[in-house]
């Protein structure tokens, strides 16, 4: 395995042509169909496979530092391979708070040396995240991590001042402002969606409004200083709406949907089980609609997991007392095979486009999103549209098993990942510690 | 039936059942040997993580009455106020033997968490989660209702029940709701917009926000609560102006159909959302409803935990 010659057979590229791909030296050397392998090349049958560029993730949460006990960068990017993602985006609300080029340092090491996938750091946009006062923007742009994505996740920049002035900054080297959109006087203590559901369960609500107000707000000021917005997690049918108005003005905004967004809806609250319990919250089925066909026309981006690891006592308890946030990089693929591929919504160009390109370009990621080519890095994501398979929180690579998919069938299965010309993910295991750190890659 | 969590638990019938249990348990109690041997060696946890007086004393009371041993947990000095999870509390009652667990929490759905759980295998009863239900509650005043309006029959149709003030927050409004209207009453609403949950089309139900429109229309009237903490929450202006609109008075008392009836769940902010004399007065129930109260859980208890076939044996009239 340590060669790193690969010949993948039996493949479908995204525009649904067959194909061979032989790697080498962590570059796609040929993509032809019927290739022989060459001496010391390892075929690899993939029948049945589609094969991918390499998927990136733009919010994930790794955990660490501070909340090990959930998730590591190693575990996280373990689930990440698993997934078939080649890149994550760890988002800042860790422990210390990734709002200092020191932070955000460490986190690209650990994604180093872990060797599952390439761990690109989002920095705060404040100091603790606690929307007062900007975190040290420029110094972890500048820093070895190279940090051009910034977001308060889990909190919302309130403050319109504050978030006027952290879009103008980052224009100094082309970064962008990942908003968590939530008014949070209209979300305080809120629970799930507020609507029918909550209104019977007596859960306090969370009104779609709390979202679409600050939506609004924020792609107003993008126009107003013309800088660069990103969108994490949309949830409304409203703000969909909003978006598309915004980019026909032709605002720099783009928007992101997860997996789970685009399959469950608030009538999982109907169990009380806070394993449906997330921020921002599931929403009813138009929502779901909408947020599919905006993410099929283009009016959303990209597919971004909102992966959040917990530990098992934050779930296992009331409804109003769990954590917010559900596993996402394990199961991503599938569901979006599922809701958007079988549904006739999208092609797999399309989902190259929204699970790859679209989020490396939002980010700036130059080694990311590119197209499966001759000379390209060999980042690639197989899935197998045609395999089924039951979902088990015990089986998955995270440290967390707060998985809602949990005793699902989900269609669609990731059959390899490869990141930088090796298999992280292969025969339904993962490359041992050594075999995917870089080192063995020979670098 | 295991579990008693919401009304939606129950059928029309199995509504009915407990009102006429309770009816005939109420009988026993008014003679002179109080106490029925039925649930004698069994183990009634009364789960109080919440404070409440006259909901834990029913229960006990109502346990007791069936000869069930009854061990009391409440918040208060106990090790969940220590931080104990629910989960953790519910495993330390089951080693215990709990055969039922009486739970009121603050939580929404904490009751149907401890039933769906495999912490604890005994039944649950739900007296009282958060802001959802309340369902023996609702069966007290269902039961209050059918013995002063229903002239005989055993359901309520036909007749009108106003439930005024904070539905946003109040388990005593959606249980009752539910159960009402399960029983053919007509449920009119009457709040505040602010009081009123998003979603609230949805219930079976009519909504007022005026409460004189439908006061004269009612042949019950049920005040619920309102929190002193409601007030720096903006849902109303101040105190005086809520009482104005939503308060129940000698004035609205006398606008009222001559067999009407007055319910409040307790405890009352008397001068608030009722005045003194609408409390005390010859429509009260308020009184009644307690003892109600009692009946309705010794028949939730021996319907639960006797099953059918004891009582037939130990038969209530025996």
């Amino acid at each position: 395995m340590k060669n790193g010659n690969y010949l993948l057979t039996g493949l479908t590229l995204p525009n649904g042509s067959k194909s061979d791909i032989a790697i080498s030296a962590g570059k796609i050397t040929e993509i032809a169909p019927n290739l022989i392998a060459a001496e010391g090349f390892t075929k690899v049958d993939l029948a049945g496979s589609i094969a991918l560029p390499g998927l990136v993730d733009l919010h994930t949460h790794l955990r660490e530092p501070g909340k090990e006990d959930a998730e590591t960068v190693l575990s996280g990017t373990m689930a990440a391979a698993k997934g078939g993602f080649v890149a994550v985006s760890a988002m800042a609300n860790t422990s210390p708070v990734a709002d200092t080029a020191g932070v955000v340092e460490q986190v690209f090491a650990l994604g180093q040396s872990a060797g599952f996938a390439d761990v690109f750091p989002i920095g705060a946009v404040t100091e603790g995240l606690k929307g007062e006062n900007l975190a040290e923007i420029g110094a972890m742009a500048d820093s070895r991590a190279r940090v051009r994505v910034f977001s308060d996740d889990g909190s919302c920049v309130f403050d319109p001042l504050v978030m006027r002035r952290a879009l103008e900054y980052v224009k100094k080297f082309d970064g962008v402002i990942a908003q968590h959109a939530q008014d949070p006087r209209l979300t305080q203590g809120a629970q799930m969606n507020e609507g029918e559901i909550s209104s019977r369960l007596g859960l306090k609500g969370w009104p779609a409004v709390a979202e679409e107000a600050i939506i609004a707000r924020d792609v107003l000021l993008a126009d107003h200083v013309q800088s660069r917005l990103h969108i994490c997690h949309l949830t409304t049918a409203g703000g969909v709406e909003i978006i598309r108005w915004a980019k026909a003005r032709g605002i720099s905004v783009t928007a992101e949907v997860t997996p789970h967004h685009l399959l469950l809806t608030d009538e999982s609250a109907l169990s009380y089980d806070p394993i449906f319990k997330v921020n921002p919250p599931l929403r009813t089925q138009k929502d779901v609609e909408a947020l599919r066909e905006g993410l099929a026309d283009g009016t959303i981006d990209i597919v971004a997991t909102d992966h959040a690891p917990h530990p098992a006592e934050a779930k296992e308890c009331e409804w109003q007392e769990a954590a917010f946030g559900m596993l996402g990089l394990e199961s991503a693929l599938s569901i979006i095979n599922q809701t958007m591929v079988t549904t006739g919504l999208m092609n797999w160009e399309t989902v190259a486009d929204r699970m790859s390109y679209a989020p490396a370009k939002i980010a700036r990621y130059a080694e990311h999103g590119k197209a499966l080519t001759v000379g390209a890095i060999a980042n690639i994501t197989l899935i197998n549209p045609a395999q089924s398979y039951r979902v088990d929180r015990d089986l998955v690579a995270s440290r967390s098993r707060n998985t809602p998919f949990h005793g699902m069938d989900l269609q669609g299965a990731v059959t390899a990942t490869f990141f930088r010309g090796l298999p992280t993910f292969l025969n339904g295991k993962l490359a041992s510690i050594h075999e995917g750190s870089p080192e063995s890659a020979g670098k | 039936m295991k579990h008693l969590l919401s009304i939606n638990d129950l059928s029309k019938v199995d509504a009915i059942s407990i009102l006429d249990t309770a009816q005939e348990l109420a009988r026993v109690s008014d003679g002179p040997m109080k106490k029925l041997p039925t649930l004698r060696g069994r183990t009634i946890v009364n789960l109080f993580a919440e404070d409440s007086t006259r909901t834990r004393i029913s229960f006990e009371a109502a346990a007791k009455r069936l000869s069930a041993d009854v061990i009391n947990f409440s918040s208060k000095g106990s090790s969940i106020s220590k931080g104990e999870s629910l989960k953790d509390t519910a495993q330390t009652l089951q080693a215990m033997g709990a055969d039922a667990v009486i739970i009121r929490h603050s939580a929404s759905g904490a009751a149907q968490r401890l039933a769906d759980s495999k912490w604890m295998s005994g039944s649950v009863i739900n007296a009282g989660d958060g802001t959802h239900e309340h369902p023996s509650q609702a069966l007290l005043d269902a039961f209050t209702i059918r013995k002063h309006l229903s002239k005989g029959a055993t359901d309520l149709a036909g007749l009108r029940v106003a439930i005024v003030g904070d539905v946003l927050h109040s388990r005593v409004a959606r249980s009752n709701v539910l159960l009402l209207s399960k029983l053919g009453a007509q449920v009119v609403l009457v709040a505040p917009p602010t009081l009123l949950p998003v979603g609230i089309e949805s219930w079976p139900c009519q909504i007022s926000y005026d409460l004189d429109e439908v006061i004269a229309s009612v042949d019950a009237i049920m005040m619920l609560r309102i929190q002193l903490e409601r007030m720096s929450e903006m849902y109303f202006p101040n105190a005086r102006e809520y009482s104005r609109y939503f308060g129940l008075n000698s004035d609205r008392i006398r606008a009222m159909k001559a067999e009407a009836i007055v319910m409040h769940p307790g405890p009352m902010n008397r001068g608030l959302e009722i005045t003194a004399d609408a409390a005390d007065g010859a429509r009260s129930v308020i009184v009644e409803q307690v003892a109600n109260g009692v009946s309705i859980r010794m028949a939730i208890l021996y319907l639960l935990l006797a099953g059918n076939q004891e009582i037939a044996e130990n038969g209530v009239s025996s």
